[in-house]
């Protein structure tokens, strides 16, 4: 133990010598030791910093209001204030989460220690997750905007991650994923209305309001169902015989979606359904997009998930495996469908109102950014792809549809330099992300 | 009762007669090559045997069952497994995985193993996992467990898809030119690596390779194939010397 710290602290010296950066040397060493439970514990109390004195902070900084979005809004809509922003994304966020991180590592290091040898995995995830829920909460508090976003943000995960599976984890090409979400959306939606409010079209309330919240997890997941029943009809004929149907067949699916509900004027036609009950609040949609990460995490790393990307990389091969190529792109895509129905249902219960138009070409081009932007074949990828475009959605919003140009020029971009996106085939444990640093 | 039996199999593809009734009949344990020119209907027949090509005519019957018609994953898990003439790895999977898969056809855990991490399905994984580290040390590719197969050696690949066949454990093993593109010293390895599975495992393999001195070396009967029709039947000797053999070989002796 001690000839490992001298010979690191040798060799700290001599880098140092080298590289002349200390405090950045410093800095990067001391960070590297920081546990995953050590960074939540740095945000939580930044952000617990922003709740409470960030007003007058920002005030002090010239700043008007509370940075919405780090100042990122600035870059488009008041250039001047950026430097402010910058000040106080550094006071009030980077600063205090920095010495927070570092120099409470001992102590998150043994709670990571000791979570990792004494908890089951799944426990060890769930109060990791909770610490990065009450993060989010907080940093939400500030404004509804906030909320709004980050609800958007979760829903995009799960359908970016459901997405990956079919075009990153079985190789094939879908556009289906505007029409499973919105199977799922209208037919939460309906179920709640009918269930659980005084509609003109769907009349009295059948049930209790009161009863509501409770009733709908079971609904999203029959809205899920019901949506992977729907698949059925992209799946079978694509897959009865090998070649690239599921391209076509899903736009089309995608686009007959979309008419079917235009026409139908008993959930309002185009004018859209309303009248939903806001149940998808932040904690509701948080522990959804949990579960669904944890899920399709666990599948892809099971030998049956698996077993649909050997499909992909060489069919006739896994076929004479044992694999049972048939049933392995249907069990995927219609696990894929679920989810996305799930998540159509979540959007709707935000909204309180959707419309066939938000569930066509222009949210296909969306999902299918960020899977590509963040990388086929990776959980962590689609991750990080919702969230990079999502945010990038918000800072090129004043751009208006302009944006539509250049988030088009980017994914080419990346498509050039990483054909598979930023972070493709990469797979990272769970364990590996939690574990203690020191 | 024979453990395959192959009778009368015709294939046609259009109007090219690829295959005409080919006749074969396997013994537990016996170890049979065939061979025959470039496009003689070799990988055919297996392709046939292993239900990838549906047959115009004949009967394959394995352990007394027809098996004509049925998928190749069924055909498989039954116990036939074969190798590929240009290998079919799954291209971004590791070492491991590959074995790990051809273990598909026993998985108990289910959709909600799979979906949820269930304590029976780590049991089972590590199951898995145990069992597919015996094959890849039976092979000799223990070191790459955790490799992912493009970017192995020629020869490595090989054995892998080899492993991954055995992982199936089947009753038949099919290779298709196991040799093919290897340099000799690969080449001997892979020699000595197919008599230890029939030594060890006392497999019965079909085996289609080009080069006479591995089909000589490992078996018993030989079968020679020229335009999809059986010229030739039996020991290498006699093979050596068939007249009608040379004649179709005529040039390719200069491989050997
Ligand atoms: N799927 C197919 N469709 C049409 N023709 C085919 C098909 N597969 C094989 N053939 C034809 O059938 C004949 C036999 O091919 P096969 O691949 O069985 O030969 P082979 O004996 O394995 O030769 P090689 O030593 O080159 O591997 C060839 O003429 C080939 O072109
Ligand atoms: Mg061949």
């Amino acid at each position: 133990m001690k000839a490992t710290d001298n010979q690191i602290k040798n060799l700290e010296r001599v880098e140092k010598k080298t590289t002349g950066i200390r405090p950045v040397r410093w800095l990067r060493e001391k960070t590297r030791r920081v546990p995953a439970l050590g960074w939540l514990l740095g945000a939580l109390t930044a952000t617990i910093i922003e709740s409470s004195v960030g007003l007058p902070l920002a005030r002090a900084f010239g700043l008007w209001s509370v940075p919405g979005l780090f100042g990122l809004r600035f870059i488009f809509t008041s250039p001047a204030s950026i430097p402010s922003a910058v000040i106080y994304v550094l006071v009030v966020y980077i600063i205090p989460a920095l010495i927070v991180a570092v120099s409470t590592a001992g102590i998150t290091n043994r709670a990571a220690a000791f979570m990792q040898d004494k908890l089951p995995v799944p426990i060890n995830v769930i109060i990791h997750a909770a610490l990065l829920y009450a993060t989010l909460h907080v940093w939400g508090s500030i404004t509804d905007y906030r909320v709004l976003l980050l609800s958007f943000i979760f829903i995009s995960i799960m359908l970016t991650l459901s997405l990956n599976l079919v075009n990153g984890y079985m190789g094939e090409f879908s556009c289906s994923h505007p029409g499973f979400m919105s199977i799922g959306a209208y037919a939460a939606s309906i179920m709640t209305v009918l269930f659980f409010v005084n509609d003109d079209v769907f009349g009295a309330h059948i049930l209790s309001p009161v009863l509501g919240p409770f009733i709908f997890p079971i609904i999203l997941i029959v809205g899920g169902f019901i949506t992977s029943i729907g698949a059925l009809a992209v799946a079978i004929p694509s897959f009865r015989t090998r070649g690239d149907y599921l391209a076509i067949i899903s736009l089309a699916f995608t686009f007959i979606v979309k008419s079917l509900l235009e026409n139908l004027e008993i959930i309002g036609g185009p004018r859209g359904f309303m009248n939903q009950p806001k149940y998808a609040s932040l904690p509701v949609i948080f522990v959804w997009m949990v579960l669904c990460i944890w899920t399709i995490y666990n599948f892809t790393r099971s030998t049956l998930g698996k077993a649909s990307c050997a499909v992909r990389d060489n069919e006739t091969g896994a076929d004479a495996m044992t694999i049972n190529t048939r049933r392995t792109k249907m069990i995927t895509f219609l696990f894929a469908a679920f989810w996305a129905g799930v998540a159509g249902g979540l959007f709707a219960h935000v909204m309180g109102y959707i419309n066939p138009a938000t569930f066509g070409v222009l949210k296909l081009s969306e999902v299918l950014a960020m899977v590509y932007l963040g990388g086929l074949n990776s959980v962590l990828g689609s991750i990080a792809g919702a969230i990079g475009l999502q945010f990038l959605l918000e800072l090129l919003r004043p751009l208006a549809m302009l944006k539509w140009i250049v988030i088009p020029v980017l994914l080419i971009i990346v498509m050039i330099r990483r054909p598979t996106g930023l972070i493709a085939f990469t797979e990272i444990k769970v364990e590996d992300i939690l574990k203690p640093r020191n | 009762m024979p453990l395959l039996e192959v009778k009368n199999l015709t294939i046609y593809f259009g109007g090219l007669r690829a295959v005409h009734n080919y006749n074969v009949t396997f013994e537990p344990g016996q170890v049979r090559g065939l061979i025959g020119p470039n496009g003689a209907g070799k990988t055919t027949t297996f392709n046939m045997i292993t239900g990838i090509h549906r047959p115009t005519s004949g009967e394959i019957i394995f352990e007394g069952q027809n098996i004509v018609g049925m998928m190749p994953h069924d055909i498989a898990s039954m116990g036939i497994a074969r190798t590929f003439q240009n290998m079919r790895l799954w291209r971004h999977m590791t070492v491991m995985e590959h074995i790990k898969l051809a273990m598909y056809s026993k998985i108990e855990y289910g959709l909600i193993g799979a979906f949820f991490g269930t304590p029976k399905r780590h049991k089972q994984e590590t199951e898995f996992d145990e069992k597919a580290y015996h094959f890849l040390k039976l092979l000799n590719v223990d070191r790459y467990t955790n490799q992912v197969v493009t970017g192995l050696p020629y020869g490595v690949q090989r054995r892998v898809e080899m492993a991954r066949a055995l992982a199936i454990v089947p009753k038949i093993l099919l290779l298709d030119e196991p040799t093919a593109g290897m340099n000799p010293e690969e080449m001997l390895d892979m020699v000595e690596v197919i008599r230890q599975i029939k030594d060890e495992l006392k497999l019965t393999i079909f085996l289609i390779e080009h080069r006479m001195r591995v089909v000589m070396d490992l078996c018993e009967i030989i079968q020679t194939l020229d335009f999809g029709e059986i010229i030739a039947e039996g020991t290498p000797d006699e093979i050596r010397n068939n007249e009608r053999v040379i004649e179709a070989y005529l040039g390719k002796e200069v491989e050997v």
